[in-house]
């Protein structure tokens, strides 16, 4: 389960190394696995701690640019700590075309985030904004960790979000 | 290793004497609507009925009960999921196919459908037209219109069950071919079909191959682009996850042909579940010695692993795709070298797209001279769609190309929903253009495309009604590739900037005079000189909508107004004069003192004053205040 106190601090304790040295063994230290290995300790820590991609730099003898080069490429990569749920809102041209804009606005609007601030201060949701799932016959369709929801109106969107608040003891 | 044949034959005696099949559909879209439930649904009561048989009705034929419960791939339409198909085999019923099943449905499919053999008539698919309830897929317009080569087994098959594609017929194609063939012969065989490459650009697959079997270098790749990175398109995500095989054994096929012993395939993250099964489907078929090291009895050896996208649509692009790989930024690299040349590590490496490899095995099961039959001359074959937006039944489609839009909307998609007129299509994603009313009836095919300044892409069609504003359609493709610009060349990297930056400036109402000009001549520049097809097919979208769709972009920059009623900056406020009290609420809520008119008189909206905020309209209780 998520450790959701470790990711609120930003911070990794010396043990926590452990994980990645693991992770490293596990690929045998090939630097050319670099995305896989970034994507392992992605995994593990639910984004990419700044003390981790350095300790990961030496020890694939790579330059510490690099690491972070490859890091902040991809969109899947996060260097900044996410919420315990991740909602994922479709905006491919499917889901544009059927009102996806509608779910951002409401979204920002209730849990009072946008591009620049994407997780809630609790660190409960993080909101993110991806270009096509490949669900596009469900459109406008809605990640929420790894459950998919589809056909999503504000309504339903709304709904959902009532649920997880009284599943984590919150008022509505 | 046991013989293929020896396989097929014991999984074939298996099926023989059940008394019933139940297909559940098992993609992604119908996971998301309750289909494993309903699966678990129909083993529950499978057991039980199997039971039954065993206890009370031991008079009878026992197989009659006994039934088999698969869980099948994408069978394409998924909007209404989750599908099923029932084969009731000993009761004389015909296939039936029923759509939104949820598990509460379960038991009455059970006592209707296969104890029965009646169908459960709400659950049945109704005709867009008559209205009529369809009982299988051959009475559906958006299937019996369809020519299903590459998706043949998807959606019939287990795809996790590697022996169930031997005992269709699997893997036998790659035996002959190898055991049989030389590696010029298939690469000859097939430049002879016309096969064009189904990622994007519909480059000739015979001419890759050759160039990479001639290229000089002992160790050689295969990479098997499954980075379907277009918005609105899931054909490869559908295939690797209804019949994962198919690609592997084409992949055998591409391998053997261009000298290939060791093959990628990059499938994008967003796929977890194409992921797994083509992972499932290598280690099966290692398992069974199909791969890893020699093959059919010959010398030659391949083996291949799955690697992981990381989110970058730029990594569709096969050079970058390849620099992925080698796990560096995702930046293309200018061509030449070819990667038949100089591709992954710099060695001679052969890139093709999923679909592709999936065409190459019919090609070599039907033979050259019956592939041609399917298609047009110069663009032969069939080609998958992601067939999405603003029209009745969408989902994943095949047709033969040079198939009309008109027939790949209309008569498969059962056309624009009631009350809705067609505008215009997108074909091809952030790289393609779009296509308006007078390209209905233009062939789809690669070069019936690129004449009309659209593209192909990897294959995403969506459909626009007439709600929706081009500009705005322009502004979020130009976002799209604004964001997923890698920043390597400069025009690619500031060119799509400055041209998001004008298509916002004209959503907003702040367009300068010339701006369409500037708009025109940016994305021109953009296209010339890019390095990548990223880049090069960027101003796509803009420049064919600036074209089909002029009047609505000056509307836009010459009059202030959005035609659509889309663009928020655009919209006016007027108050009907007729349901309006004069009740005053509207001017006492107006934040900038636009509404004006005397009390118990209709009231104005003063224009120019007017920041369109739109507090009003929900101020007006008998709803005068209308926006346009």
């Amino acid at each position: 389960m998520v450790n959701v106190t470790a990711s609120r601090q930003g911070q990794v304790s010396p043990r926590q190394f452990k994980k990645v040295t693991e992770i490293l063994d596990r690929f045998n230290g090939d630097s050319t696995r670099l995305i896989a290995i970034l994507q392992a300790v992605q995994e593990e820590y639910r984004y990419l701690p700044e003390p981790v991609l350095s300790y990961l730099a030496t020890n694939l003898g790579l330059p510490r640019a690099k690491v972070f080069g490859v890091a902040t490429f991809y969109a899947h990569f996060s260097l900044a700590a996410k919420g315990k749920y991740i909602i994922r809102i479709c905006d491919g041209t499917a889901c544009h075309v059927k009102h996806s804009q509608h779910l951002i606005d409401l979204l920002e609007k209730r849990l009072s985030l946008s591009e620049q601030k994407p997780t809630t201060d609790d660190y409960l949701f993080t909101m993110e904004i991806v270009a096509c799932l490949g669900a596009c016959g469900l459109a406008p369709v809605v990640v929420i960790n790894d459950q998919v929801y589809s056909q999503v109106t504000p309504e339903k969107l709304n709904q959902v979000l009532d649920q997880i608040l009284i599943e984590e003891g919150q008022q509505i | 290793m046991k013989s293929l044949m020896e396989i097929a034959t014991k999984k074939t005696a298996e099926e023989a004497g059940l008394g019933y099949r139940v297909l559940v559909c098992c993609g992604t879209g119908c996971i998301a609507t309750g289909a494993l439930e309903v699966y678990e649904e129909f083993v529950r009561l499978a057991g039980d009925l199997g039971n039954l048989a065993q206890v009370e009705l031991a008079g009878e034929d026992p197989c009659m009960h006994q039934g088999r419960i698969k869980r099948v791939g994408c069978k394409g339409f998924c909007q209404i999921g989750p599908l099923v198909t029932v084969q009731p085999l000993t009761t004389g019923v015909k296939e039936l196919f029923y759509c939104r099943v949820q598990p509460g449905d379960v038991a009455e499919i059970f006592e209707a459908s296969i104890i029965k053999g009646e169908a459960v008539e709400r659950l049945l698919y109704k005709h867009p037209h008559t209205g009529m309830p369809c009982r299988n897929t051959q009475e559906i317009p958006f299937y019996s219109k369809q020519q299903r080569l590459v998706l043949a087994n998807c959606g019939l098959i287990d795809p996790e069950d590697l022996e169930e594609y031997i005992a269709m017929g699997g893997y036998a194609t790659a035996r002959r071919v190898i055991t049989q063939m030389t590696p010029q012969e298939v690469c000859h065989e097939v430049l002879l079909s016309g096969l064009r490459g189904r990622g994007g650009a519909g480059f000739p697959t015979g001419r890759k191959w050759l160039a990479t079997l001639e290229a000089k270098g002992t160790i050689k790749y295969l990479v098997c682009n499954g980075d379907e990175g277009d918005p609105g398109a899931f054909m490869n995500r559908s295939l690797m996850e209804g019949d994962p095989h198919l690609v592997l054994e084409g992949s055998i096929i591409a391998a053997y042909a261009t000298g290939a012993s060791q093959g990628y395939f990059y499938i994008r993250a967003e796929y977890p579940l194409a992921l797994a099964r083509m992972k499932k489907a290598i280690q099966d078929a290692k398992a069974l010695g199909l791969i890893g090291g020699p093959i059919f009895g010959t010398k030659f050896s391949f083996d291949c692993e799955v690697i992981e996208g990381a989110g970058a649509f730029v990594c569709g692009e096969e050079t970058a795709l390849l620099a992925s790989i080698e796990g560096e930024r995702g930046m293309p690299r200018p061509k030449p070298p070819y990667p038949a040349q100089a591709g992954l590590f710099g060695r001679p490496t052969v890139v093709n797209n999923v679909e592709t490899l999936g065409t190459v095995r019919r090609i070599f099961e039907l033979g050259v001279a019956n592939f041609l039959k399917h298609g047009s001359p110069k663009n032969p074959g069939t080609k998958t769609f992601a067939l999405t937006g603003h029209v009745r039944d969408n989902g994943l489609i095949e047709v033969p190309l040079g198939t009309t839009l008109r027939e790949i909307i209309y008569d498969i998609g059962g056309g624009i929903p009631a009350g809705r007129r067609f505008k215009a299509v997108q074909i091809g994603g952030p790289s393609g253009g779009c296509l308006g009313m007078e390209h209905l009836d233009m062939p789809v095919d690669f070069d019936s495309l690129s004449r009309a300044g659209a593209m192909m892409g990897s294959g995403g069609i969506v459909v626009m009604d007439d709600s929706t504003c081009m500009v705005e359609m322009a502004r979020f493709f130009m976002q799209f590739s604004q964001n997923e610009s890698c920043g390597k060349c400069v025009l690619c990297r500031e060119g799509t900037k400055q041209m998001l930056g004008i298509l916002q400036d004209i959503i907003n109402g702040q367009a300068q005079p010339g701006d369409l000009d500037l708009l025109a001549e940016t994305a021109q520049a953009v296209k010339k000189a890019s390095l990548c097809g990223l880049g090069k097919s960027a101003p796509n979208p803009v420049l064919s909508m600036l074209s089909l769709f002029k009047s609505e972009f000056l509307a836009h920059t010459e009059r202030l107004y959005c035609p659509a009623g889309v663009c928020a900056e655009l919209k006016t406020y007027v108050i009907d004069q007729e349901t309006c009290k004069g009740c005053t609420l509207c001017a006492q809520k107006c934040p900038v003192g636009a509404i004006q008119g005397e009390r118990r008189m209709p009231h104005r909206i003063d224009v120019a004053k007017c920041v369109k905020c739109g507090v009003c309209v929900k101020a007006c209780k008998p709803m005068a205040i209308s926006v346009a």
